[in-house]
């Protein structure tokens, strides 16, 4: 590639982005967003962006929103430019999703979990008609949500528990002495990744990379026969030590979405046949994407669980050097800045290929011509 | 560490019991606009003119993580927005905050809280203006989420069908 300081263009830029704003506030007749309108009304929206954008702020998401004028992959370049600006001070306690205050907990693989099926605030189950009543100008009439006479239990207890005496779910390995995991803000993509890496990386990758490559896998290319142990969505507490102080505080209920998908049975490292497991973890309720991360991990554990790699989503190069949305959208979109010096030089090859081209081509005739000749006499 | 301050609500009342984690937690969780307001009740403007401040409300990033498989070692999840917030009262105490955000008041007045509760003198202003109406907003809302969840949980009948 090639760069040339190209001057000129100012007043066209700042015209650009005047008619930008005007175009981002629409008709003037019709009452403008506000912030906090974004971060409660489209709120699913703003969990996205937190999530891809790789930080906890539904303020900060709700305002991205709004200046990219609802383009959420915009809205995400401009939290991750943000967060750049901030300094650290420091790591959460690994937060513990066992303990979440559930909203929504359903397992598609064991009717019977102890604590039950709890729906929450989902989707499912509506029939996708259009509501025409929310179009309908004014305050339209809500539902509001049914409470029960009794509280749910403190915790609820996660299929890993509720099978962990028989052994048939695989056991996540915990070792205290550990170094501190892989931090992709402070370290460039390395390979062989390992399982630290890649969740980082699949927790910030782009929700419609990860969903394409979690139904390839499901339409047969690596496939990992997933079976959806249980997801869970409501708010977990974020612990953290800070320095000054010595001991641990909370920070933050943070609300979260977490899928345990359970796949294909292994022997690991020579023990009893058991399930294996794939992850997914997101900030907000986010379960399309929690889903589909939980199939790509275990998809990209095929290495480690000794299986060959032949299909995209088992390629950790692939998919790690493809899922983020800031990075993949910037180099596709890089091309339509000024690439002129590259275009000359293109033409100037082409110019001087075809003329070439011609003159072999004339070449050939005449040559071709004179045999006839020779052949005729 | 999830629920602890409700936990312990449920079996103490004193707050000096409680001890400074669950204070300071609660000051970090609690909404920015309901902290302000209730300090604005509170109207001691004394009390945060003589503080003199350490650590100026300064806004950063702690990186939240998560566990693999969900009980396992840790992997970097993102970050969220903090601010900390460092003062010292005119009759010595020093008050430490981290809230949760961004909002500057929020953290400056959750140190001067903190500190505060660290006197005789000012802590049951602290308790009864601030933390015990925080922390009964929290639970509530809490209680709410709970008993909304609970109603959406699937009773399943079994259909006998035909012999």
């Amino acid at each position: 590639m090639a760069y040339v300081a190209v001057k000129g263009g100012e007043r066209a830029i700042t015209n650009a982005h005047k008619w930008l704003g005007e175009v981002r506030r629409g008709d003037t007749k019709i009452p403008e967003l506000s912030v906090s309108q974004i971060r409660e009304q489209m709120s699913l929206a703003v969990d996205r962006v937190m999530a891809e954008g790789s930080c906890f702020d539904p303020e900060l998401a709700a305002l991205a929103i709004k200046q990219a004028r609802g383009d959420l992959p915009e809205a995400i370049f401009l939290l991750r430019a943000y967060r750049t600006t901030l300094p650290r001070f420091g790591f959460s306690q690994p937060v513990e999703t066992a303990q979440m205050a559930v909203h929504r907990r359903v397992s598609a693989a064991f009717k019977d979990i102890p604590g039950g099926q709890v729906l929450g605030p989902t989707f499912d189950y509506t029939h996708r008609l259009l509501d025409f009543k929310l179009a309908a100008e004014g305050e339209t009439e809500i539902d509001s949500a049914a409470q029960s006479y009794s509280e749910m239990p403190e915790e609820l207890a996660t299929i890993a528990q509720v099978f962990e005496h028989e052994g048939l779910l695989e056991i996540d390995g915990v070792n205290n002495n550990e170094d501190p995991p892989f931090d992709l803000t402070r370290e460039p993509m390395s390979f062989p990744a390992e399982r630290d890496q890649r969740l980082q990386a699949l927790a910030r990758g782009d929700e419609g990379f990860l969903l394409s490559l979690a139904y390839s896998s499901q339409r047969g290319w690596g496939n990992t026969h997933p079976l959806c142990g249980e997801i869970r969505m409501g708010e977990v507490s974020i612990g953290f030590i800070p320095d000054e102080l010595g001991f641990e505080i909370e920070l933050a209920d943070v609300p979260m979405t977490e899928c345990i998908m359970l796949s294909g049975f292994a022997s690991i490292e020579g023990n009893a046949p058991q399930y294996t497991r794939g992850y997914g973890l997101t900030f907000g309720h986010n379960e399309r994407k929690a889903m589909s991360m939980s199939i790509v991990d275990r998809a990209l554990r095929a290495r480690d669980m000794g299986g060959e790699v032949t299909a995209p989503c088992q390629d950790e190069e692939f998919v790690l050097y493809h899922s983020d949305v800031v990075e993949a959208s910037g180099f596709v979109q890089h091309l339509k800045l000024p690439h002129y010096v590259d275009f000359q030089a293109d033409l100037q090859f082409l110019r001087r290929l075809r003329s070439e081209f011609t003159q072999a081509k004339d070449a050939l005739n005449q040559s071709s011509n004179e045999e006839t000749k020779v052949a005729a006499q | 560490m999830t629920n602890t301050i409700n936990e312990k609500f449920v079996a103490f009342s004193d707050w000096t019991k409680i001890g400074r984690s669950a204070w300071i937690s609660l000051l970090s969780k609690a909404p920015a606009n309901e902290v302000t307001k209730l300090w604005e009740q509170v109207s001691r403007p004394d009390i945060e003119n003589n503080a003199q401040i350490i650590r100026r409300p300064e806004t950063g990033m702690v990186m939240v993580r998560g566990r693999i498989g969900g009980a396992g070692n840790s992997f970097n999840l993102g970050e969220m927005t903090v601010t900390r917030c460092a003062i010292r009262l005119a009759s010595g105490e020093t008050g430490i905050s981290y809230v949760a955000g961004r909002n500057k008041a929020h953290a400056r007045i959750a140190a001067i809280v903190d500190a505060m509760m660290q006197t005789t003198e000012f802590s049951n202003i602290a308790i009864d203006a601030i933390l015990d109406p925080l922390e009964k907003s929290d639970r509530e809302k809490k209680k709410a989420n709970s008993r909304k969840a609970k109603a959406t949980q699937v009773e399943f009948f079994t259909m006998v069908t035909g012999r």
